[in-house]
C-alpha cells in the first residue's frame, strides 16, 4: 500500500497548518475566558470578535448575526427547536425535504412527537427540491422552511435563492443547512433570502467541535443551551476561543482563493467522473451533473455491495465512504438515494468520493484504476451479476 | 503418500510424540503410532492449522508449517473473550487476520440486545474495535440487517404463527453468520472466516467436513451448527474449540485483553425481555387471536392467549385448574387449538424431520443407530433410523423422549461428530 489517498472530505477535512498555527496562541498564551473582566481577557475577546466579523463578511451578514455553536448539528437543532417554540402561536407546521442530513430529519421526528407537523418534500431524480413544490406546501400555520444548501451525499446544490424568495413572499422564515456548502461555494444571505444558516468548522479545513449559526436580526428565538450569557444570552457555555479563531482563519483562507479551488476541484471531479462512467459498465452518477458541489463524486455500481467496495478500497489505501459517516461505520441504504428513486438493492452499492484541493490527477487515475478492478472482482463473485449476464445472453 | 499440514504454529498432539510446533518448523510423523479407534482428521491436510486430534495419520506425512502467511481470515468479533482469543490465536498462527462485527439489530434504539450479552450490539462494536486495535488487525463493521430480518426474524415470526417453536440461532448461524459473512469475507479477499465457537471442525475419513463438540462438553455449541454446508465448513476455522473456557480466559489474561466478562447470551438476542408473543405482535402489527385449550379427545377446557404463547411440553403459565399438572402436547394452528394432556402424553418414541442437512454422513441408512439431540439442552438419546426418504427422516428412540417440539432441530451424532440433522415436523 502506498500513501493514503483521502477522499472523504464531506465527512471531515484536514486542519490547515496556518489554521493550527492561528489557534495555538489561544491555547498556550492567551488562554483567558473572553467573558472575564481583567484586561488579560481582552486579547481573546478581540480575537473572537475579529473572527465573528470575518465570518459575517463572508456571508454578507452583520457580525451581530453570527452565533458560535458546537457545530452543524447543534445549529440545526437550535433552529428547529427554537423556531418551533418561539413561533408556535403562529403555527406548528414546518417544511423540509426528504434528503436533509439526520441532524434535521431526526430533530423533525422529535418535533413530530411533540405535536408539530412536518412536510418532507420529495426531490427529483437528481435530488433537486423545486421552489414550486415548496410554495405548494406552505400553509397559514407554516412557521419554518428548512432546505439544505447542498446535499452531503450526492452533492446536489439546491435553488436556495429561489426557495428563500418563495418563503419571504409568504412571510415564512427560511433556514438552510449549509454545512457542506459554506466556504466551498459563494453564499450571500441577503441575495439568497436566507434567514438562518448552519455551518461547521471541520468541513472546510477548520477544527472540529466548532460551528456557527447565522441568524438574521429579525429572527427572535430563545437559546437551545441555557446557562451563562455568552453570545448575547442566546448560547451559553464558555467560548471555544481557539476553535472560533481556527474556524475563522479557515473560512478566510477558503474565501480568499475560492475561485481557484473550485476550478481545481471541478477539474479533478470531472476527470474522475468521466473515467468511472466510461470504464465501468452498469454504473450511475448520483446527483445533478451541473448543480453540484465541486468536490463531490457519487456513484452506484449495480450488482455489488457498497460495503465490500469500501473495504477493498481501504485495503488499497483509499479512504472513501458510502453516504453519511454519522453511524457506527456500517451501512444502510441511504435515505438520500432512496429519495432520488433508486431501488433498495442499488442504493446498497453506492460510493461517495469527496475531494479537496490537496488531491491530484494522479490520485484520481489511481482511484479510477482501483475502482474498476474492484468492481470487476466483486461482480465476478456476485450471483446477481451472474444471473444478469445469463439473462443478457438469452436476449 | 505425502500429505502436508500447512500452518505456522500450534499444538500438535498425537498419541505419541505430543509437542508444540513453532513457526516455520516441519514435523515428520512417519513413525507416529496410529490409534486404532481414530475416525477423523481435524483439519484439511492441505491448508488447515495443525491441531491434530483423534486423527488418521498417513505414513510419511509431513507437517509443513509455512503456509498460513498467505491466507486471510475474517474473524467475526463480538468484543467478548472467545472471539477475541480466536483472533489472537489465528494471528499467532500466521494468518492475515481481519476483524469484523456483524451489525444485525434493526433499530438503533433497540439496543437492549447488548445488555443481554448478545454478539452484535453497539457495545459489541466498540469492544471489538478496541480489541482489534490492540491486536493490530484491520477491523470493519459489516451490515447484515436485511439478511437478519429476512432469514431470522421473519422466519421466527412465521414459525410461531404456524404453531411451531423455532430456533433462530440455527438460522442465524447458517444464513447470516455463515452464508452472508463468508460471502462478504471472500469478496474482500479472505480464504476463511473464523468464530469463537466452542466446537471443532473435523474432516472425516470419507472426506466430508463435520462439526465435532468442543473439548469441553459443558460449553458445546455443536447443536446450533448442524446446518452448515460443506462449503461453509471448508472455509471456516474455530480455533477456540480446542480449548476449555478457563484456558481461553487464561490466554485472554496473558495477552492483556481487556474484555469484559460478559454474560454468555443464552436466550434469543432480539427478544431480550423474552416476551415472544409481544415481539411477534409488534413485528406483524397484528393482535394475536385467542383460541381454546382442548383435551386430546376434543373437549374444550377454556380460552388461551394465542398459540404463540405456548410450546410443546409446557406446564407453567397455562392457568388451568385441573387439580394436577397438565402439559401442552400439541399445537393446531389451523384451529388455534392448544391440546392439553397428562405427563405421559408428552413422551414419544418417534419423530420425523425434514430439511435434512448432511454433514459427516452423506446419507443415512435404515436401521442405522445414532445419538440424537432434540433441543439445545438435551443430553442426547439413542435412536434408530427407521425410514429415510428424499425429504424426510423418521427415527425411533430406544427409550421415549420428552417434548419432541415441531420447529426445533434434531441433530444426529456418531462418535461425537455431527452426522447431520433436520427440522422436527
Amino acid at each position: 500500500m502506498s500513501k493514503l489517498i483521502y477522499l472523504d472530505n464531506a465527512a471531515t477535512t484536514s486542519v490547515r497548518p496556518e489554521v493550527f498555527e492561528a489557534m495555538k496562541p489561544y491555547y498556550l498564551e492567551n488562554y483567558s475566558n473572553p467573558s472575564s473582566v481583567y484586561s488579560f481577557a481582552g486579547e481573546a475577546k478581540k480575537a473572537m470578535e475579529d473572527a465573528r466579523k470575518v465570518i459575517a463578511d463572508s456571508l454578507g451578514a452583520a457580525a451581530t448575526e453570527i452565533y458560535f455553536t458546537g457545530g452543524g448539528s447543534e445549529s440545526d437543532n437550535w433552529v428547529l427547536k427554537g423556531v418551533a417554540e418561539a413561533y408556535r402561536a403562529k403555527g406548528k407546521h414546518i417544511i423540509t425535504s426528504k434528503i436533509e442530513h439526520h441532524a434535521i430529519l431526526h430533530t423533525c421526528e422529535y418535533l413530530e412527537k411533540h405535536g408539530y407537523e412536518i412536510t418532507y418534500l420529495d426531490v427529483d431524480e437528481n435530488g433537486l427540491v423545486t421552489p414550486e413544490e415548496v410554495e405548494k406546501a406552505i400553509r397559514p400555520d407554516t412557521i419554518l422552511i428548512s432546505i439544505m444548501f447542498a446535499n452531503n451525499e450526492i452533492g446536489t446544490i439546491e435553488p436556495i435563492a429561489e426557495i428563500g424568495k418563495v418563503a419571504h413572499e409568504h412571510g415564512v422564515l427560511f433556514h438552510t443547512d449549509a454545512v457542506q456548502a459554506y466556504a466551498h461555494v459563494p453564499i450571500n444571505v441577503q441575495e439568497m433570502n436566507i434567514d438562518m444558516l448552519s455551518a461547521s468548522g471541520h468541513k472546510f479545513h477548520g477544527p472540529k467541535g466548532i460551528g456557527f449559526l447565522y441568524m438574521s436580526n429579525k429572527v427572535k428565538i430563545g437559546p437551545l443551551i441555557h446557562g451563562g450569557s455568552q453570545e448575547r444570552s442566546r448560547r451559553a457555555g464558555t467560548h471555544n476561543v481557539p476553535g472560533i479563531v481556527g474556524m475563522a482563519k479557515a473560512a478566510w483562507l477558503a474565501h480568499a482563493k475560492m475561485d481557484e479551488t473550485i476550478a481545481k476541484e471541478t477539474a479533478l471531479r470531472d476527470h474522475l467522473i468521466g473515467r468511472l462512467e466510461k470504464e465501468i459498465p452498469y454504473c450511475r452518477l448520483n446527483g445533478d451533473r451541473v448543480k453540484r458541489l465541486p468536490n463531490n463524486v457519487n456513484f452506484c455500481f449495480r450488482f455489488i455491495e457498497g460495503e465490500s467496495l469500501l473495504i477493498l478500497l481501504d485495503q488499497n489505501g483509499i479512504c472513501a465512504s458510502s453516504g453519511s459517516a454519522c453511524t457506527s461505520g456500517s451501512l444502510d441504504p441511504s435515505h438520500v438515494l432512496l429519495a432520488i428513486g433508486l431501488p433498495h438493492e442499488i442504493a446498497h452499492g453506492s460510493l461517495r468520493l469527496t475531494l479537496s484541493e490537496d488531491n491530484t490527477m494522479e490520485e484520481m487515475d489511481f482511484v479510477a484504476d482501483q475502482a474498476k478492478k474492484i468492481v470487476e472482482r466483486l461482480r465476478s463473485m456476485s450471483p446477481l451479476y451472474d444471473d444478469f449476464v445469463k439473462q443478457q445472453k438469452k436476449q | 503418500m505425502n500429505r502436508t499440514v500447512v500452518g505456522l504454529s500450534g499444538f500438535f498432539e498425537g498419541t505419541k510424540g505430543e509437542g508444540f510446533i513453532r513457526a516455520g518448523q516441519s514435523l515428520d510423523v512417519t513413525n507416529l503410532f496410529i490409534p486404532s479407534e481414530c475416525v477423523c482428521v481435524k483439519f484439511d491436510f492441505t491448508d488447515r492449522m495443525p491441531v491434530v486430534r483423534n486423527c488418521r495419520f498417513w505414513k510419511g506425512m509431513v507437517i509443513d508449517m509455512t503456509g498460513n502467511k498467505n491466507k486471510t481470515v475474517v474473524v467475526g468479533m463480538s468484543g467478548g473473550v472467545d472471539s477475541s482469543v480466536a483472533a489472537y490465536l489465528l494471528k499467532e498462527q500466521g494468518y492475515h487476520v481481519i476483524g469484523a462485527t456483524m451489525q444485525i439489530w434493526q433499530q438503533e434504539d433497540r439496543c437492549s440486545i447488548e445488555k443481554e450479552g448478545g454478539c452484535c450490539g453497539w457495545s459489541a462494536v466498540e469492544d471489538a474495535r478496541r480489541v482489534a486495535h490492540m491486536l493490530d488487525i484491520p477491523y470493519y463493521v459489516m451490515n447484515f440487517r436485511d439478511e437478519f430480518q429476512e432469514k431470522v426474524i421473519d422466519y421466527f415470526v412465521e414459525e410461531y404463527r404456524r404453531g411451531r417453536t423455532p430456533n433462530p440461532c440455527i438460522a442465524c448461524n447458517r444464513y447470516v453468520k455463515w452464508e452472508s459473512l463468508l460471502h462478504r469475507s471472500m469478496e474482500i479477499g479472505a480464504d476463511y472466516i473464523a468464530t469463537g465457537h466452542y466446537a471443532r471442525i473435523v474432516q472425516c475419513a470419507n472426506g466430508r467436513y463435520a462439526i465435532a463438540p468442543s473439548v469441553t462438553a459443558q460449553k458445546d455449541q455443536s447443536y446450533a451448527l448442524y446446518n452448515l454446508t460443506q462449503h461453509q465448513l471448508a472455509h471456516t476455522l474455530m480455533p477456540v474449540g480446542d480449548y476449555t473456557k478457563p484456558q481461553v480466559r487464561e490466554i485472554a489474561a496473558k495477552i492483556g485483553l481487556e474484555v469484559a466478562n460478559k454474560p454468555d447470551s443464552q436466550e434469543i438476542c432480539f427478544v431480550p425481555d423474552q416476551d415472544y408473543a409481544g415481539f411477534i405482535e409488534r413485528e406483524t402489527g397484528q393482535k394475536e387471536l385467542p383460541g381454546n385449550f382442548v383435551t386430546v379427545d376434543g373437549r374444550i377446557l377454556g380460552p388461551h392467549k394465542g398459540i404463540s404463547h405456548y410450546t410443546v411440553g409446557q406446564r407453567k403459565g397455562l392457568n388451568l385448574a385441573m387439580g394436577h399438572p397438565v402439559f401442552v402436547t400439541k399445537i393446531r394452528p389451523e384451529t388455534r387449538e392448544v391440546v392439553i394432556g397428562e405427563a405421559e402424553d408428552v413422551f414419544t418414541d418417534r419423530l420425523t424431520a425434514d430439511h435434512i442437512n448432511y454433514m459427516a454422513a452423506d446419507h443415512f441408512e435404515e436401521g442405522q443407530k445414532v445419538t440424537a439431540k432434540i433441543r439445545y439442552s438435551h443430553a442426547g438419546a439413542k435412536c434408530v433410523i427407521e425410514r429415510c426418504g428424499a425429504e424426510e427422516i423418521t427415527v425411533r428412540f430406544l427409550e421415549q423422549v420428552r417434548a419432541v417440539t415441531p420447529g426445533q432441530a434434531v441433530v444426529f451424532y456418531e462418535d461425537g461428530v455431527v452426522l447431520g440433522g433436520g427440522t422436527i415436523c
